[in-house]
């Protein structure tokens, strides 16, 4: 078991793959030389070459274009696209290629790709630079969408994302990547589509995604020390698929349901977790499903804004007292 | 490169030979035969949804599919019968995929614009302009990385010379030295406009060429003769690892953009002019100057004119495609489970 950061477990986990399938290639923007932008890709390019691990122009189309031609060849791409905020660029390909390939072709098309990207905000970089754009591909069939919380949920659930058949957009959050946390010695693989309860409770279920799960633990511990409200925390970790399972296990225990989501409010994937919820489980529930989000505005980028609109652990704690009338 | 004169025609100087000729008049006949079906059953409403022809253009998709190996990949656009039809993909299942029939390559779930046969090197028809070059790109690349000798082939049109994905994917070829060989069908136009009205350059693709650093290469798109050789060149240099090349045929579109355009902002005598240069027509023409029996001919032209009839008829017999497959495939697992 060793110490490692989010931003470290990238590279890990990619090292991982790599070292195990000679048809995992990896490309993107500043990627190998440089070690990425964000430094989450350092030491891949020394250790598998030139030919594995290869920096492109600043063409989020072609990278993406190229991925695809890739794996409905024969590779198992993955690609980086720096700033999830650029997957507009080259939405064609999320929302039209990849994940209608295999449909419109009955079959006959495969696209097993991993595009990964920096989501999130917390970095002060503005509108542009800052987004949490999960639900923009979570709405596309055909796709599958990942969002690892920990050092550890990167390697596995990176693992899971590249061998699956599937193309899968994974989001990094860009102020986890200093995150430290254990990390167990060895192959790590996950399954795509399980959440995870990483706080057992009985008053309440607050689901999280990404950066939004260490605010909900801090905000679940801070509701037990105060008012001795005890939270289950579900870190949501793969919105398609979803594991609906251990969500609706969990309000059937706790019977109150609280969604914590980094998205501006409107069609934040929340919403569809909620109405899931109200459809198959409204007799579970002792009160109204309750979303936090981010207001449905661009994000600003001075310290005071940024930090006013998302989700903290304080508003969080305030929202859950509120509800349960503590 | 000059259409050849009729003074230097003769058998003697074939320097593709009576096999290579015949082949390329097969499927350019193919291709005009099998197209104009498609529009003889859309105007019998057996055709739904749109329909994009290239009558007018066989001369392409003739030249660069004889010119392959098993194993290359072409990358087509929506306008892809004609290419789909070149890489040997029965009429019967191009046809049944126009009419929505079980028997179409992809049992009615993609439609005239997706035509894909990956069993024949056609890797997919793509419907958003300038989608594919960046894929094409990537198939290249894979063969590279493995150290296969097929090449990917992608055909599109001079509209497409304006969208971002095609300066991005020609970069990228260069950079990597990909076997790749973009292929510009120069139709003169842009879906309704003249590409000329909304270019900055004569020759959309080939003036760009040396944008990449690649070398500005012109054919006469309506004669097989001159893309089969340009093709040839091409897929060699590819092969051999010498990188990219970008291609400009110059041809015409005989119909409108779709099924719903008439085609009405033609000049007056400008499709007159160019059906003197129907490229079956002239091939035809220059087959007998070779001195090829009038019968061989008339043989090759029954015989696909019986294909096309059989492939109709077994179209119009064909069922409808079974409702249980519409929720198959979304994923890789058969279904279109997003919950586990």
């Amino acid at each position: 078991m060793a110490e490692l950061t989010y931003r470290d477990a990238v590279a890990r986990g990619i090292a991982q793959e790599m070292a195990r399938d000679p048809d995992v290639v990896f490309l993107g923007e500043d990627v190998a030389k440089a070690g990425g932008v964000f430094k989450a890709t350092v030491g891949l390019y020394e250790q598998f070459g030139p030919l594995r691990v290869r920096d492109t122009p600043i063409s989020e189309q072609a990278i993406l274009g190229a991925a695809m031609g890739a794996a409905m060849t024969g590779l198992k791409p993955i690609a980086e696209i720096m700033f999830s905020d650029f997957l507009a660029v080259c939405f064609d390909y999320i929302a039209n290629e990849f994940p209608k390939s295999r449909y419109m072709t009955n079959g006959q098309v495969k696209c097993p790709l991993v595009v990964r990207t920096g989501n999130g905000a917390g970095s002060r970089f503005g509108a542009q630079h800052s987004q949490s754009v999960e639900n923009w591909c979570m709405m596309i069939p055909g796709l599958k969408v990942v969002a690892p919380s920990s050092p550890r949920d990167v390697i596995g659930l990176l693992a899971a994302a590249v061998r699956d058949p599937d193309p899968v957009i994974f989001f990094e959050h860009k102020s986890l990547y200093p995150m430290k946390g254990e990390v167990p010695d060895g192959e790590i693989v996950d399954t795509l589509g399980t959440a995870k309860i990483v706080r057992p409770g009985k008053d309440a279920t607050i689901l999280a995604l990404a950066l939004m799960v260490p605010r909900a633990l801090e905000a679940a511990e801070k509701l037990k020390a105060e008012h001795g409200i005890d939270c289950e925390v579900v870190d949501v970790r793969s919105l398609v698929p979803l594991d609906t399972q251990t969500i609706l296990g969990s309000v059937a225990r706790t019977h109150r349901l609280f969604t914590v989501e980094e998205n501006p409010r409107l069609c934040g994937w929340g919403a569809e977790i909620a109405s899931i919820v109200a459809d198959e489980a409204f007799y579970d529930l002792d009160g109204p499903i309750v979303r936090i989000t981010t207001p449905h505005i661009p994000l600003p980028a001075a310290d005071v804004l940024e930090d006013t609109v998302l989700p903290t652990p304080g508003r969080i704690a305030e929202r859950v007292r509120q509800s349960l009338g503590s | 490169m000059k259409p050849l004169q009729k003074s230097e025609i003769s058998s003697s100087n074939d320097d593709l030979g009576e096999d290579v000729r015949l082949e390329l008049y097969r499927l350019q006949f193919l291709l005009r035969e099998a197209e104009q079906r498609a529009f003889d059953l859309f105007l019998q409403n057996l055709v739904k949804g749109t329909s994009h022809l290239s009558l007018g253009q066989e001369a392409v998709a003739a030249g660069f599919a004889a010119a392959m190996k098993p194993g290359d990949l072409s990358f087509c656009t929506y306008r892809g019968h004609a290419h789909t039809l070149a890489r040997g993909v029965p009429v019967e299942q191009v046809l049944g995929e126009l009419m929505g029939r079980d028997n179409g390559l992809m049992r009615g779930k993609g439609g005239s614009m997706h035509l894909t046969s990956v069993e024949h090197g056609v890797m997919g028809s793509y419907a958003i302009i300038g989608a594919h070059l960046p894929i094409a790109c990537g198939a290249a690349w894979r063969a590279q990385y493995k150290g296969q000798d097929d090449v990917s082939v992608c055909f599109f049109g001079d509209g497409t010379t304006n969208i971002g994905a095609f300066h991005e994917a020609l970069n990228f070829a260069a950079i990597w030295k990909l076997p790749v060989i973009f292929v510009c069908e120069n139709n003169h136009y842009m879906e309704y406009t003249p590409i000329g009205d909304v270019t900055a350059v004569p020759h959309p693709a080939a003036d760009r060429a040396s944008a990449y650093g690649l070398e500005r290469i012109i054919v006469d798109g309506n004669d097989a003769d001159a893309v089969y050789r340009t093709a040839m060149a091409a897929y060699d240099k590819a092969r051999k690892g010498e990188g990219p090349s970008l291609i400009e045929c110059i041809t015409y579109r005989h119909s409108g953009h779709s099924r719903a355009d008439p085609a009405k902002y033609r000049p007056e005598g400008e499709l007159e002019k160019w059906k003197e240069r129907d490229p079956v027509k002239v091939y035809r023409e220059r087959l007998l100057d070779f001195g090829i029996d009038k019968d061989v001919i008339l043989g090759i032209e029954s015989a696909i004119k019986r294909e096309v009839d059989d492939a109709t008829d077994q179209c119009k017999a064909a069922p409808i495609p079974s409702q249980d497959i519409i929720m198959t495939d979304v994923y890789a697992d058969g279904g279109f489970a997003w919950r586990n």
